[in-house]
């Protein structure tokens, strides 16, 4: 343990901890902007760039940044000197120099950590006024970038190579004319992003956003022509209440209901419903390409991998296209209750397809984009017209007089509102694989579970393995979130040396409720933890806890699909993939 | 414009001297540079490709360096002068002219292929401020009225 002394206290911690965590940890918070660090995830980025977290230290000539300095024995730090608050406001300042600063029509405002340091340094002028970036602005379906608004602190850089090993984005040109853009200057349309945004959800500034669709749900929501149905995801109902002061980790599963009819939604279900029908047909997708397996069939594509996540869709797509054969079939959540919206509900209801407009609350931004696959639509109409994120929807909300905090609770509508807790737990990482282990198992030895619980496939840990006995039968799982983890599986498949049976992946950290189309967090991983323990409560609290024992799934299939991978099934349920590797790279 | 296909396998032969190793790129750039004059987007995605490295890796770093070019250099590459003490004297004004009378930007080429002009910083030779070069030749105290007789020395 070292000892040293920060505005006078003293203060011990371990050797390797930056002067910055040593402040925090009594209770100092030092101003810092580029440094993000999310404890127990891979994100992190510390290029000490921005110079706003410098401190005095005793002896030393230069100011030193804290992020980026270690403690040491004996050593005497200032946070707040003349000299050092003095500097930080310069620096703050000179940022702003280079700056839009429209923060009154800014999509971040209010969000912005710029703008939050400006307001906390009590810069009250523009001091220094000189020559204005003019770089890239681009809007794709998923993300929309004004690179006007970047302030260089690198994050995104960090989270598209370090954490995804997308590789798009980077530092180009020096000086001046420096930016963080993809290869070539391209847009982001014509390069191997995913859209899976994370490079969004940690932006401290406007750069990095959404696609805002809040206008074209409220032109639907006014148009009395459409029927407006919504469907939210398990991820959602853990998160939306931090836009609305509540604490990280409260459950608003009766408020979201609620919230969603008052904005004037004619239908309001739930992608958990969908999350149910994903573990039926990926569940039979499994079974039967294991009993291939076990039958004798070494050609059999092994792992089966989950495919609920559209980054990781697209990941596999651009760098993996030898090995489409080994994702599921299966489509997400979200589209297979647009498929099945569009078609047996609105037929039973006598709605024209082309009158209703199905919307998904997502947490992610790469749903978006999802909704554009042109495979998801029918003449041209998609299955999920659009989707919103969990903060476009909090905008939304207030945007519309409604009182968050003093909404009754309210349930979903039936039929496709009614859902498993192992629906519910599709927004953790793991939470795929356990809901679909809970079915499979079930399935495939006819015996009840004991105790429903996988708790290996459960946590931060990038990549999680378990073993589970199949009535004999040894089925070896693998549970990964962030792509680069994700690229360290594919890479031993393609080597033919990944030995496992199902691989779940989730492009980010912490799966769903890490997704991009989240509340920000900031930074603070304890957020990311309250979800995750939300969605499990969640799941405890549901009365059914089993996809195959939700009584509306085994209507629709009684009704209406038949069985599943049936005919029906098939043809509503299941996808393909396409080669999108890059064709100059 | 086209890069031919030997050219891109004389790209690989660089990487592969060096290894492959993206520790190298710096090193396989210059070589590349040097061999083929400039480093389009072809050789850059063969490099990438060679060393593993994500292309906007390789794309950041060759932006970077002001040596790195991504068009062909003239047949006469023209380098003026923008360190502290040929600035100080008055080199920005010379650049001005240069890119007056040859009627292109910094990094850019003559549409005849004849000039390219860049900026760099110090040549050794301070005391003949302000300096450009041209090829190998160096031109010292230079007054922006004698650029248009110099590029007319090439122009025959």
């Amino acid at each position: 343990m070292i000892t040293l002394t920060i505005d006078n206290r003293a203060v011990t911690v371990p050797r390797g901890t930056t002067v910055l965590d040593a402040a925090a940890s009594v209770g100092i918070n030092i101003p810092a902007l580029c440094h993000m660090d999310l404890k127990g995830t891979c994100v992190k980025n510390a290029p000490a760039s921005c110079r706003l977290c410098v401190v005095e230290i005793e002896g030393r000539r230069n100011l030193a940044p804290s992020c980026a300095t270690l403690v040491a024995e004996g050593m005497i730090v200032r946070t707040n000197s003349e000299r050092v608050v003095r500097a930080r406001k310069t620096v703050a300042e000179l940022i702003l120099s280079d700056h839009p600063n429209d923060c009154l029509t800014c999509p971040k405002c209010s969000d912005c950590e710029l703008q939050r340091l400006v307001i906390r340094f009590n810069i009250r002028r523009m001091t220094y006024k000189g020559e204005q970036s003019q770089r890239k602005h681009e809007e794709t379906a998923a993300i929309s970038r004004n690179m006007d608004k970047c302030i260089l602190c690198r994050r995104c850089e960090s989270v598209c190579n370090q954490v995804q090993s997308v590789g798009v984005l980077g530092a180009v040109r020096r000086g001046f004319d420096a930016t963080i853009a993809p290869t070539f200057d391209r847009m982001f349309k014509d390069t191997d992003c995913t859209y899976c945004g994370q490079c969004v959800a940690v932006c401290p500034t406007g750069a990095l956003m959404e696609r805002d669709n809040t206008d074209r749900l409220l032109d639907d929501l006014y148009d009395p022509e459409k029927i407006v149905i919504a469907q939210p995801a398990p991820a959602v109902r853990v998160a939306l209440g931090e836009e609305f002061g509540l604490e990280p980790g409260t459950i608003v599963t009766g408020k979201l209901a609620s919230s969603l009819r008052y904005l004037g939604f004619d239908y309001v279900f739930d992608t958990d419903f969908g999350a149910d029908l994903t573990i039926m047909e990926e569940g039979a997708e499994i079974l039967h390409r294991l009993k291939a397996f076990l039958g004798g069939d070494k050609r059999v594509e092994l792992p089966i991998m989950t495919s609920c996540c559209p980054a990781w869709v697209n990941f596999f797509e651009h760098n993996y296209p030898d090995l489409l054969e080994y994702p599921s079939s299966a489509k997400s959540p979200a589209q297979m209750f647009g498929a099945v919206a569009k078609t047996y509900w609105a037929e039973k209801m006598g709605i024209p397809r082309e009158k209703l407009v199905v919307v998904s609350i997502m947490p992610c931004l790469a749903k978006k984009y999802e909704c554009e696959r042109e495979e998801f639509s029918l003449n041209g109409n998609p299955d999920v017209d659009y989707s919103l994120s969990t903060r476009e929807l909090a905008r939304l909300i207030k945007r519309s007089n409604i009182d968050f905090m003093t909404l009754p609770d309210s349930d979903f509508d039936t039929p496709m509102g009614e859902s498993s807790g192992a629906a519910a737990i599709f927004g953790a990482t793991g939470g795929v694989m356990e809901a679909a282990l809970r079915t499979v198992y079930e399935v495939y030895t006819g015996k009840t579970l004991p105790r429903l619980e996988f708790t290996d496939v459960r946590g931060l840990q990038g990549i999680k393995e378990a073993t589970i006995d199949l009535a004999g039968f040894p089925l070896k799982v693998c549970v990964a979130h962030t792509l680069s983890n994700a690229r360290i599986l594919m890479d031993k498949l393609r080597a033919g040396e990944l030995d496992y049976h199902v691989v779940e992946v989730m492009a980010c950290p912490g799966g769903c409720i890490g997704g991009a189309g989240q509340p920000y967090h900031h930074g603070n991983v304890e957020i990311l933890k309250a979800r995750t323990r939300a969605i499990y409560r969640e799941d405890e609290g549901k009365p059914v806890r089993k996809s195959h024992e939700n009584p509306d799934i085994q209507q629709l299939y009684k009704v209406f699909l038949g069985e599943p991978l049936g005919e029906r099934s098939e043809k509503l349920l299941h996808t393909h993939y396409f080669n999108k590797a890059s064709k100059s790279s | 414009m086209k890069v031919s296909c030997e050219a891109l396998r004389k790209v690989e032969d660089i990487c592969e001297q060096f290894g492959n190793a993206p520790g190298e790129l710096i090193s396989i750039l210059h070589e590349c540079q040097n061999t083929l004059g400039y480093l389009p987007e072809e050789v850059q995605a063969v490099i990438a490709r060679k060393l593993g490295v994500p292309p906007q890796k390789v794309y950041g770093v060759v932006t970077f360096y002001s040596f790195f070019s991504m068009v062909p250099k003239g047949k006469y590459p023209v380098s003026v002068c923008l360190g502290t003490a040929c600035y100080v004297r008055g080199s920005d004004k010379v650049l001005e002219e240069f890119k007056r009378v040859l009627g292109i930007e910094v990094g850019q080429t003559t549409p005849d292929g004849k000039f390219s002009l860049d900026c760099l910083r110090c040549v050794g030779a301070c005391g003949l401020a302000p300096v450009a070069t041209i090829g190998e030749k160096v031109y010292g105290r230079l007054n922006p009225s004698d650029i248009k007789k110099i590029i007319a020395e090439f122009e025959e």
